[in-house]
């Protein structure tokens, strides 16, 4: 029998593609899904998603939770759960249309959400570990339902197939949002289940990934000290963790995170001038475990921006573009131009060098 | 120019250089062969007091007393400053070995000439083989001031 | 009357190839050759040989080998020749059998049932040829605060810490159960190489405090040779709670090796013995073991890591929680296979556990309570190869503790009789006519040389892994596979079993 996603390591190739447009302005879901299909060959249809950010802008102050269920009854056992801790604003299936080469959809639905105060006060935590805490619930012992977007004005699609059906499954040229990323899976294995399929998220981190990173034991047996379950055993499942506690918990920023999952070398750090060969350092012996060796080349789409990084010796391609106010991040630099042919800059950046694009005006203009 | 040293601190008294001595200039390929059952007459000899080790050859002294002594003009100082000794010349009259400070000029196994060490330069080892085999680098070949 | 044991092991001399040349004789202090005037012949008393190989080593025409003599017993499966030997050895002498080194006996050696991983196709395995490959190692508490100045830059908070340029260390070994120049060689090394070496419970002796950056200063029961400065000469202090070799009981050094030299370095009269008591006499429960731990750190400043080094035994992992919460900085696990310079034979046969288990069970333990990050763990007792290393750092070290495999490589021949104190290779002995025998010079050189080679290797296997950081090594068991082993076994170890993917 085949094992379910989550219960085996299941290394996957890829392709990631991500856009923003740094004035705030909307970009339609279709643009993502043009570039994407373009690396069609990257995918293997065992998994696409896409993660839209700015695209729920009327219930921009609750918690989009995007879960699918294997049943009614684990529905309805996840519904109590979110009942007790939650107020839901507003619930509804998500909209789908068929396609042919998506089969085995599970139950899809949307939750707008907001802690009951009172749970929250009671808990003692700050409400983003309150919500974090009740995703990790949910997915961790509700059997059959899993939550795989819980951001705040932001929201993720995935399934089992091409990216490019996935997107046309999920309706996404009816989104719109300032920032989108998408992945196109090439898994080593058959998934059986859509909740093994990118992007992965928790709050509003988000990651698309491609490539297979070598410390992922060491990365996950560490990250799950601090209550992060590593349930789908996927490279994509653990970055996301430690991005959200470097950044959420820890409070680094993005340039320091990146400091630590693509540390530069020792010798590197050694030629640097005084105060970065001081930070870098301590950044280095503050987190070791969180370094992450082997290829990858990721997008971290947040509230209000998308980073793009590679591993410290660039095992895998990744370029990135600037057209105006658009940026543009890719595995090939094709996905980028069939949706911007004329772009103002393009490079690839080196290995280890975080490139960050945010919102001009902040995230809430 | 390199020279033979000895450091006593390190000096076990294990005498296995005269033996690699005998046998680096036996003109022999097989140390059993060429040592089995005979005396050896190193050029190299340690002596042992109590608790005090220490290996003895030629130090090639820059003013050497055995070449002013020789009355045969058997011995000499080589170019690069190794004190040779030419047995076709030598008439056995052991001046050099009264007069070698150190003990260091000595009969040979015949008892006809004298021999010393010439840092196996004329043998097969080219390096000293004493320095070679010693087990705790007590003897060393180096260029010191 | 003593009952005659035949020796276990016999000289045996190709009288073909013997030259007579007598070193042999001169090099054995057990006095095993001697030379026959009368057959013009070399013969030797196994009686009196333990095996130490110094003859077989230096004899300049190979003619000279140590067999297993061959006499035996009746067969007998319950009774083996050992057993019955020692049963005599104790009806002669009435006294406790001592022996030395690490745990002979035929326990599982779980390094050789774990296989390790390489990376091909999904991930590109990494040559570090052409490519940096990091073994560097900080060790001491790593959880700290994310803490601003004004210019919101960090600041650094962290407890002070080791540096390793490769993780492994040389484990305590004392000035007096070995010599002088084995010492001496221990402290040039980590200097040369970028680690440390531990003065053990013998203290420091002033000629080796110019290494002291590169030295572990050992605080043990008996608190041999240790005050104000040999606290601050070194760079990391540790407590000595037990050691692999014989858990539970304290150290004893014959007066014969209380020289001089040793009496002033311990600071205890010469010619006496030296006990060690078998617990610390100030901890009988973790809070006088962190009281013990905040006065050293008071006393030098809390400027040195303070590492706390217990035996592996069967709760060693809730012993390990309990100092991971007690203010050390790194916690040292000694297996029971670690080496000795003398211990009870029972104690060093059957007391304490394998270190693979116990890495794994204490790596676990402060994984799930939520506290790996307050210490660093390093193991010893015995890492015999980089291939143990490796797996060790897998299993969730930080480094890895020698000193077994540092004394072979000065010359020890494992005849595990240090307990004599007549050691033919100049280490574990005290007469000067043996000491030096150690050159440093060169013993040194070999110790750079072994640690060089174990460095290379690492870095080979991580490269085939695709790991090129020894951090992400760390903790990262999917990287291991059992063979041969039990669903008890693996559990333990938390690794699965060979041919189960990923």
């Amino acid at each position: 029998m085949l094992l379910k996603e989550g219960e085996f390591r299941n290394p996957s190739g890829c392709a990631i593609s991500g856009v923003i447009d740094r004035s705030g302005k909307k970009i339609s879901g279709q643009c993502m899904i043009d570039s994407i299909a373009t690396m069609h060959d990257r995918s293997n249809g065992l998994g696409g998603g896409f993660a839209g950010y700015g695209i729920y802008p009327d219930f921009k102050d609750f918690y989009a939770f995007h879960l699918f269920y294997d049943n009614a009854s684990s529905q309805h056992e996840a519904e109590e759960f979110l009942k007790q801790h939650f107020e839901i604003a507003y619930y509804s299936p998500i909209q789908t249309r068929k396609v042919a080469s998506i089969k085995d959809e599970p139950l899809i639905f949307r939750y707008f959400v907001s802690p009951l105060p009172r749970k929250l006060e009671a808990s003692q935590l700050d409400e983003s570990e309150y919500v974090a805490r009740c995703v990790f619930h949910i997915n961790t012992t509700v059997k059959g339902a899993f939550i795989f977007s819980s951001g705040k004005n932001m929201g993720i699609f995935k399934a089992v197939g091409f990216p490019e059906d996935v997107g046309r499954f999920y309706k996404l040229e009816e989104y719109e949002g300032y920032s989108w990323t998408c992945h196109g899976r090439y898994p080593t294995n058959t998934p059986g289940w859509w909740g093994g399929a990118h992007p992965f998220g928790l709050l509003d981190y988000s990651i698309v990934h491609n490539g297979e990173i070598s410390s992922y034991d060491a990365n996950r047996r560490y990250i799950e000290m601090f209550g992060y379950k590593c349930n789908l055993q996927t490279d994509t499942e653990v970055i996301t963790y430690i991005f959200d506690f470097l950044l959420r918990k820890k409070g680094l920023t993005l340039q320091e995170a990146a400091k630590v999952v693509a540390a530069s070398f020792w010798s590197t750090i050694e030629t640097k001038g005084e105060e970065d060969r001081a930070q870098e350092q301590l950044l280095r012996r503050m987190f070791p475990e969180l370094l992450i060796t082997g290829p990858f080349s990721i997008i971290l789409g947040f509230h209000g921006g998308l980073m793009a990084l590679n591993d410290r010796l660039k095992l895998r391609s990744m370029v990135c573009a600037e057209k105006g106010d658009k940026a543009y991040i890719a595995s090939e630099e094709c996905a980028i131009r069939v949706i911007e042919p004329s772009v103002d800059t393009i490079y690839s950046p080196a290995g280890g060098e975080a490139v960050i694009y945010t919102l001009k005006g902040g995230v809430n203009a | 120019m390199k020279r033979i040293y000895v450091e006593e601190k390190w000096c076990l008294g294990c005498h296995l250089c005269e033996y690699e001595c005998a046998f680096a200039n036996s003109g022999m390929t097989d140390m059993v062969k060429a040592l089995k059952g005979k005396t050896i007459h190193p050029k190299i000899r340690v002596e042992d007091g109590k608790n005090v080790h220490f290996a003895v050859n030629c130090r090639h002294c820059k003013d050497a007393i055995c070449v002013n002594s020789c009355i045969a003009g058997a011995l000499s100082r080589s170019e690069s400053g190794v004190v040779e000794i030419d047995r076709n010349k030598c008439v056995g009259c052991f001046t050099c070995v009264l007069v070698c400070p150190y003990g260091a000029v000595m009969p040979d196994g015949d008892g006809h000439v004298a021999q010393k060490c010439e840092l196996c330069t004329k043998n097969l080892c080219g390096e000293p083989n004493c320095v070679a085999h010693c087990p705790n680098r007590a003897i060393v070949y180096e260029e010191r001031d | 009357m003593n009952t005659f044991i035949y020796p276990e092991y016999e000289v045996v001399r190709n009288q073909d190839n013997c030259i007579a040349c007598r070193v042999c004789e001169r090099q054995c202090a057990n006095r095993v050759h001697r030379y026959d005037e009368e057959n013009k012949k070399m013969i030797a008393d196994s009686t009196l040989c333990v095996n130490c190989h110094r003859c077989v080593c230096l004899c300049p025409t190979h003619a000279l080998k140590i067999v297993r003599s061959g006499d035996t017993y009746r067969e007998n499966a319950n009774w083996d020749m050992q057993t019955v030997n020692e049963v005599f050895r104790q009806a002669n002498s009435g006294g406790v059998l001592l022996s030395a080194m690490g745990n002979p006996k035929n326990f599982p050696v779980y390094w050789d049932k774990i296989l390790l991983n390489a990376s091909q196709v999904t991930n590109p395995s990494i040559d570090p040829l052409r490519e940096p490959m990091e073994t560097t190692v900080y060790l001491g508490k790593r959880k700290c605060e994310v803490v601003r100045d004004q210019n919101g830059k960090l600041v650094d908070t962290m407890s002070p810490s080791l540096k390793l340029n490769l993780p492994v260390m040389f484990s305590a070994m004392s000035y007096g159960s070995i010599s002088y120049n084995a010492h001496e060689s221990l402290a040039r090394a980590a200097k040369a190489l970028g680690t440390y070496y531990n003065t053990g419970e013998g203290g420091l002796h002033k000629d080796f405090y110019q290494y002291g950056e590169n030295t572990i200063v050992q605080v043990a029961s008996g608190r041999f040779g240790v005050f104000k400065d040999y606290l601050e000469a070194g760079a990391a202090i540790e407590i000595k709670m037990g050691q692999g070799a014989k858990p539970g009981i304290g150290g004893h050094l014959p007066g014969a090796k209380i020289t001089e030299d040793v009496s002033a370095t311990r600071m205890i009269p010469q010619g006496v013995d030296a006990i060690s008591p078998a617990p610390h006499h100030d901890i009988y429960s973790i809070e006088d073991l962190r009281q013990l731990i905040y006065s050293l750190k008071e006393a030098t400043g809390y400027q040195k890591p303070v590492i706390v080094k217990v035996a592996a035994v069967h709760n060693c992992a809730a012993i390990a929680s309990g100092i991971a919460r007690s203010g050390a900085d790194i916690i040292a696990i000694d297996g029971f296979r670690g080496g000795t310079g003398a211990a009870p034979t029972r104690i060093r046969d059957n007391v304490g556990i394998p270190i693979e288990l116990a890495l794994a069970s204490v790596d676990q333990r402060l994984r799930e309570e939520g506290i790996r990050d307050n210490v660093s763990i390093v193991v010893g007792g015995s890492i015999r190869s980089a291939a143990d290393v490796v797996k060790a750092v897998a299993l969730g070290a930080d480094a890895c503790y020698i000193a077994t495999a540092a004394v072979l490589a000065m010359g020890c021949h494992l005849c595990r009789t240090c307990n004599t104190g007549k050691c033919n290779w100049g280490i574990a002995t005290q007469d000067p006519e043996l000491v030096k025998r150690l050159n440093p010079n060169i013993a040194s050189q070999r110790l750079v040389n072994l640690l060089t080679a174990w460095n290379h290797e690492i870095q080979e296997i991580m490269g085939g892994m695709g790991i090129n950081s020894i951090e992400a090594l760390r903790g990262n068991r999917l990287m291991l596979r059992g063979v041969g082993l039990n669903e008890t076994e693996l559990k333990i170890l938390g690794i699965r079993y060979a041919g189960e993917s990923l």
